[in-house]
Order: structure tokens, then sequence, then C-alpha cells
């Protein structure tokens, strides 16, 4: 206790870091995600093979990779100057990203056949009975797996805190230099994180049940 | 699914279509083009930079490193899957004191990141004494109690996909609790589950990488040595674009092998009237398995 304590100005430091990175990739990864995910059931066959190789692709590319690549590659390259927080969150998007498609895609396989044919029945081109029928109810039966998503990515953003980023998944580090033993540090860290991921997957529950489609 | 969203196109929408496929290509072909310069711009395709690559002990060590994290992958993989059957076996179990620990031990260590568990193994054992840790170690334990929780999951959700008349007709003919998990139960649930399961290994597989940053030397760790020489002018991007063909490479070889089981899979059930037809279930990252509809 004495060690959380102690030191809470690097916990709450380290964690509102994650909570930052955790926020931005979201919102990134949610719009990205949701454009290619239109990409890959539209009806035009050159967006469909883009989002096709861009999620085979990023989702066979380790995440450690990405950032890796972000960290040492993206500075080399001349251009603007970015922080290791604004690369992470590039990083954590691009990748959470073709998760977010892949949830919203197997929503839409799970609306009932019919429900597109009378979109399209009734006149709707893609467009519309997209946005008017399909991704409504599609949105509802998404909403758990999306979850596991984001749960993911809360996890996945530790990752940036071996890049530099002085995040949750860094507090050991410097902590370690206060003398802190690592073990106790780390437990802590790890309980946090168990504390937030179960508030995300009570969140996910509640969506679940009130946003239910009754089929 | 994806035709059913819209009609078989007309003249017109021949037309839109056209012109929006060769906008995406535009848009895409400028993306790369970008890029390409980026690189081109700042001298990453000088041959000052590939040098190194055409030395044998460099080829050497990238074989080295890739062995590495493949040992770290076959270990971990074997391990989570024995972790996951006893832990699916232990939670599926009526006696709560075996199910009970094996709920929390699987709920605790799929929220832990996987990254925070090979640091706790790294760092913090040692101090205490433990003196067996490895970067090694620490990435196959890491990899294995986070897998194991995740694979356990799959397993019940194999399990409990199947029809009750399975396990209730075992019990008729007399088999005992064992005998139907093993005999029934278990054989279908891995076989309905096999695709997943090999998704599951295409994760851990990438998760390797995170050995990295606890310094096991696979893959990344020799990108980052080889990026650093400076009498190559540190070609740290040239060896990102060499690490991540052969990572890419690796995970796709194992995510065609998820496909082709579930092809293969799919094709086999197609004859009998099985209730699973359609695509198998999807699995996303940390274990969520989406249900077959």
């Amino acid at each position: 206790m004495d060690t959380l304590l102690n030191n809470l100005d690097l916990f709450i430091g380290g964690f509102t870091t994650t909570v930052i990175l955790f926020a931005w990739s979201a919102v990134f990864a949610l719009v990205l995600g949701l454009i290619v995910g239109a990409m890959r059931v539209s009806p035009v066959p050159s967006m469909r093979a883009v989002g096709t190789v861009y999620v085979n692709l990023v989702r066979n590319t380790p995440l450690t990779l990405l950032m890796f690549f972000f960290a040492f590659g993206y500075p080399k390259l001349d251009l603007p100057q970015l922080t290791f927080t604004t690369l992470a969150i590039c990083a954590l998007s691009l990748y959470t990203a073709t998760y977010v498609a892949e949830a919203l895609r197997s929503g839409i396989n799970t609306i009932p056949l019919g429900q597109a044919e009378a979109a399209r029945a009734i006149g709707l081109g893609f467009g519309q009975s997209m946005t008017l029928v399909i991704l409504p109810q599609a949105l509802r039966a998404v909403i758990p797996p999306m979850m596991s998503v984001f749960i993911a990515l809360l996890k996945n953003t530790t990752v940036a805190a071996g890049f530099g980023v002085a995040e949750a998944g860094r507090i050991r580090a410097d902590l370690s230099e206060r003398g802190e033993p690592a073990i106790i540090v780390l437990l802590w860290v790890a309980l946090i994180f168990v504390l937030l991921v179960a508030l995300l997957s009570i969140a996910q529950r509640r969506l679940e049940i009130r946003w239910k489609v009754a089929r | 699914m994806s035709s059913v969203l819209f009609d078989v196109p007309g003249p017109r929408a021949v037309r839109r279509g056209r012109i929006i496929g060769a906008l995406t290509i535009v848009v895409v072909a400028a993306i790369f083009a970008f890029i390409i310069y980026r690189f081109y711009d700042t001298g990453q395709f000088t041959a000052k930079k590939w040098e190194l690559f055409t030395f044998p002990y460099v080829q050497g060590q990238i074989v080295e490193a890739m062995l590495n994290t493949l040992r770290a992958f076959a270990v971990a993989a074997v391990l989570s899957l024995v972790l996951g059957l006893i832990l699916v076996i232990g939670r599926l179990s009526v006696h709560k004191w075996i199910s009970g620990p094996c709920i929390a031990f699987v709920e605790l260590f799929r929220a832990i990141p996987l990254l925070i568990l090979m640091m706790i193994m790294y760092y913090g054992l040692p101090p205490l004494g433990v003196s067996f840790v490895t970067p090694f170690v620490a990435v196959v334990t890491g990899l294995t109690l986070y897998n194991g929780a995740v694979l356990s999951e799959v397993f019940r959700a194999g399990i409990e996909s199947l029809p009750k008349g399975q396990s209730e007709a075992a019990y008729a003919i007399g088999l005992r609790k064992s005998q139907v998990m093993r005999m029934i139960l278990m054989p279908q649930a891995l076989r309905a589950m096999a695709p997943v399961i090999v998704s599951q290994l295409v994760v851990v597989l990438k998760d390797t990488a995170l050995g990295f940053i606890v310094t096991y030397q696979e893959l990344l760790y020799t990108a980052k040595q080889l990026g650093g020489q400076f009498q190559f002018d540190s070609p740290i991007i040239p060896s990102t674009i060499v690490i991540a063909t052969i990572y890419i490479s690796l995970c796709l070889v194992l995510a065609g092998v998820a496909k082709l089981i579930e092809i293969r899979t799919r094709s086999s059930r197609s004859g009998k009237s099985g209730k699973k037809k359609g695509q198998a279930p999807v699995v996303l990252e940390g274990g969520a398995v989406l249900p077959v509809k």
C-alpha cells in the first residue's frame, strides 16, 4: 500500500496517459474502422480489395512492430516531428481499426438477409439501405464484440510504454529509480488494469442488455 | 452477404462504380507514393543502408532471431493449449471448489495486459530470489498464462455450441463424466473451433514481438540492433522492412492454415444437416468469440 500511496503522483500520471492514449485511439480507430468496414462490404470491387488487404495485412502485423516503426522509423522520414504519444496513438488506431472493421463486418453478417432484401425491394440504394436499415441494427449486434475490441485496446496501450511513452506500463521503470520493489509496483499496475477492464466489462454488459435486439 | 446489400448494378451504377473505384485506387496509390517518396527522399534506398543485409553473418543473425521467435511461439502455443484444456475442464466441473478458482484464474489473466505479465516475470521475480527467469521464460510464461485463459474460453464456447443431446445421449449410454468430456464433447468442440484455435495461435505468434520490450532476442530486437549500426548509416527503416516482411509472412502463413481448416471443416459438414452453416465464429483480439448465426 505504501508503494502506491508514496508514489501516487507517478501512478496517477501514468494512468492518465493510458486513458488519454485509450480515448484518442478509440475515437480514431472507430472512425477508420467504420470507413474500412464500409469499404469491405461496398459494391465497388477495388474498395473491397483495398479494405481486405488492409485488414489482412495489419491484423497479421504485431502491434509492437507497428509501434517500432512509428517510434524509430518515423522520425527518420523528415516529416513533422510528433511526440511519442501522438505516434503511439497513430499505431494503436491503425491496429485497432482492423478489429473494429472486422467486428462491424461480422455484425452486418448477423443481419437476416430479409432485411437487406426488403430494403432493396422498397427501392433504397446501397448508401440508404446501409445507413437506414443495416447499420442501425448491426451496431446493436456489434456492441459486445466492439467493447471487447476496446478492452483489448486498453490493454494494448501498455505496449506504448516500451517505446518511451510515460504510460502505466512505464511506472515500474520510473519507480525502480526511487528504489521501490518492482514486483509490488507491477502488481499494483496489474490490479488497476484489472479494475479498469472490469469497469469496461460492466459497461459492456449494461449496453448489451439495453441494446439487445428483440428478434 | 455483401452481394445482398446491393443490386446487380445497372449501366449508371457501373459507371459510378468505376469512377469511385478509380478514385480509390488513385488515393491509395497516392498514399503509397508519398510513403515511398519519403523513404526515397530521406535516402532509405541507398545501397549503403542495405549493404548490411548482404553479409552472411547478418543473415545468420536474422535467421537465429527468427528461430528464437518461433521457439518462443512453439513452446508457448503447446503450453497454452494444455493450460486451456486444463482450465476448461476445471471450469466445467460441477464442483464449485474446482470451477470457482478456474473462473477466477481465467478472468484475472484475461484482464492483465500481456506486457505487464511479462514484466512481472522479468523484473518482478528476480529480486525475490527467483533465478531461472530468462527473457525466454518471461515471454513464454506470459504468453502461456494469457493465451491459456483465452483458449479455455474458446474451448468452452465450442463445447457450449454443441447440441445438448450429445452429452445427454452419452450419459444415457452410461459413460462417466470424464468419458463424456474426452470421447464425446472435446473431439467435436475441438473440430468446431479449430479455425478459431489456430487464429488464436496467430495472436500468440504476434505477441512474441512483445519479447522485444523485455529484451528477448527475437526478430524486433535484432531489427533494433541492426538498425543502430553507424557504419551502415543506421539502417533502421531497411531493417524494419526486412523484419516486418518476415513477421507478416509468418503470421500470414499461419492465418492461411486457419482459413484452410475453416474451409475444410465447412465443406465436410455441408453434407449433413448440421446446424452450423455459414461462416466459422470470428475471434477477436482478447478472446471474444462472435456468435455463429
